[in-house]
């Protein structure tokens, strides 16, 4: 199954500029259905960014991120070529992972 | 032109919603029957005229559920209400016919 | 009365009756529609309105409209938030049907490169045609249930069918035909009439209003309006098509919405489309 995480990490020597988009309903879990029944909750609770073995980025999200989360920060250093490690799990347990070259 | 039109078109149903909405002497479940009739009538007409306005059919709604709950002044009251803001559906249709042209880029 | 009133009075009759003997001066096209002069009209009130927008750029709605959000919305272009949508309408798109046969099937150049093109009348059955209509037409027409109008698998059909025809200028033809003028007279007129309880037109949000904010949103020109269709829009969390669009128009002016691809809806696409000939199709489109 294709991955949920669509990345590109771009360095421009000094930093790297990473943007993200995330396959993911984010229920905020106080919406209703059409039968007007709550849908249950179904979010992402942690996501997070991994360079040369430290973490970069990790953000704690909760009810209120939007469906298809897009991301965008940057960090200091960064080469073309190396690995960056993206992964996400929400409250339901579930979890993905990905790994993109820096550009 | 139009301004003035809107305005005319505005003061029209906000007449016509006042004069539904004024007390009424206790009202029986004919009573109902005989406005919620004419709503329906009033938005059944609107409806050909493919011009039926959302909020009409939510006063008849509430017509309705005050009805069943036994609430008879209220329902004829709401009645009253759909079938004015039938009416000024009807109206704006109508008065569209033409009125559109002023809007037209030339 | 004296005298001087009395010539006032008759003056008035006799302009009266000019009037009603006369009838209105002969305004030559007042009822057969001249769509080209409509065309350059739409165009030059819009050119004229905002002489800094590049005519391209028109398709881009309220981004074209405001400075800050095109900055925002050409960052939001590196990372679409229409992709999954589009990859799902690549896919689906490209998947048979259960008896073999597929869209590519039911389209010219199987389907490729051609949203530019819809709307067309078709002249065998009278009326206009929409890609959604399309689709579900052919959908039907090879034992597969119809798709709804204003959800997800239409929106993600229409949204690749349209990036296949990114950079192409709208195509729109009215054939020699006084129904298909008709049609477009209808459009025209369903986009200028005023209707809901809150008793706007398209035209007084679109022409009247495009750059300014409705509430929280700002306002993008008819002109161009649907070359960007359908569109990821973030107030729906998703992708929606051009009659979700229509259909939600109304009820927010307070209007009972038609039935999706009903006739007026048809004739109003019709005419935007046309309209905006020359200006390329940009679908599908990200909007607030």
């Amino acid at each position: 199954m294709a991955s949920t995480i669509r990345v590109r990490a771009t360095s421009s020597g000094e930093t790297t500029e990473v943007q993200a988009l995330i396959q993911h309903p984010m229920d905020s879990g106080f919406v209703k259905d059409a039968k007007g029944e709550i849908i249950p909750p179904h979010f992402i609770q942690e996501l997070t960014f991994e360079y040369d073995g430290k973490n970069v980025f990790v953000a704690d999200w909760g009810a209120a991120v939007s469906k298809d989360p897009y991301v965008k920060f940057s960090f200091k250093g960064g080469k073309k070529g190396d690995d960056l490690k993206i992964s996400w799990v929400d409250n339901k347990g579930a979890t993905d992972t990905t790994t993109a070259k820096i550009q | 032109m139009s301004v003035i039109r809107s305005f005319i078109f505005s003061l029209i149903s906000a007449l016509l919603i006042a004069a539904a909405t004024s007390a009424l002497a206790a009202s029986s479940e004919a009573d109902f029957k005989a406005a919620y009739a004419a709503a329906e009538a009033a938005n059944k007409e609107a409806g050909t005229l493919r011009n039926q306005w959302t909020v009409t059919a939510a006063a008849m709604a509430a017509a309705k559920k005050a009805a069943e709950s036994g609430d008879f002044e209220k329902a004829v009251a709401q009645s009253k209400e759909a079938e004015a803001l039938a009416k000024a559906s009807i109206f704006q249709a109508t008065d569209e016919k033409e009125a559109w042209k002023a809007l037209e880029i030339k | 009365m004296n005298v001087r009133s009395a010539m006032h009075f008759a003056l008035g009759l006799v302009a009266l009756a000019a009037l009603a003997l006369g009838g209105v001066p002969p305004a030559v096209a007042a009822d057969t529609p001249d769509p080209v002069a409509d065309a350059k009209a739409f165009r030059k009130f819009f050119t004229e309105k905002f002489p800094k927008v590049k005519l391209e750029d028109f398709v881009n709605g309220p981004y074209s409209m405001n400075e800050d959000m095109h900055r925002q919305w050409e960052e939001k272009e590196q990372f679409p938030p229409y992709e999954f949508s589009l990859d799902m309408g690549k896919e689906m798109f490209s998947k048979p049907f259960k008896n073999g046969k597929s869209y590519a099937d039911c389209f010219p150049n199987q389907g490729i490169g051609i949203r530019q093109n819809y709307p067309y009348f078709d002249e065998k059955e009278g009326k206009v045609i929409t890609l959604e209509l399309a689709l579900n037409r052919c959908r039907e027409a090879n034992g597969e249930p119809p798709f709804s109008y204003v959800k997800d698998e239409m929106a993600a059909l229409t949204a690749y069918m349209a990036f296949t025809s990114r950079g192409k200028p709208f195509d729109i033809k009215i054939p020699n035909d006084p129904r298909a003028l008709e049609a477009y007279q209808n459009g025209k007129r369903y986009f200028y009439t005023r209707r809901g309880q809150l008793n706007f037109s398209c035209a007084t949000c679109h022409v009247q209003s495009p750059g300014e904010r409705i509430r929280a949103e700002v306002l993008a020109p008819a002109l161009g309006i649907l070359n960007a269709m359908p569109i990821y829009r973030s107030e729906w969390s998703g992708m929606g098509t051009i009659s979700r669009r229509f259909t939600t128009c109304n009820s927010q002016i307070r209007g009972v919405p038609l039935s999706p691809q009903d006739d007026e809806y048809r004739d109003l696409e019709y005419y935007l489309s046309y309209v905006s000939n020359g200006l390329p199709i940009s679908g599908p489109g990200a909007r607030p």
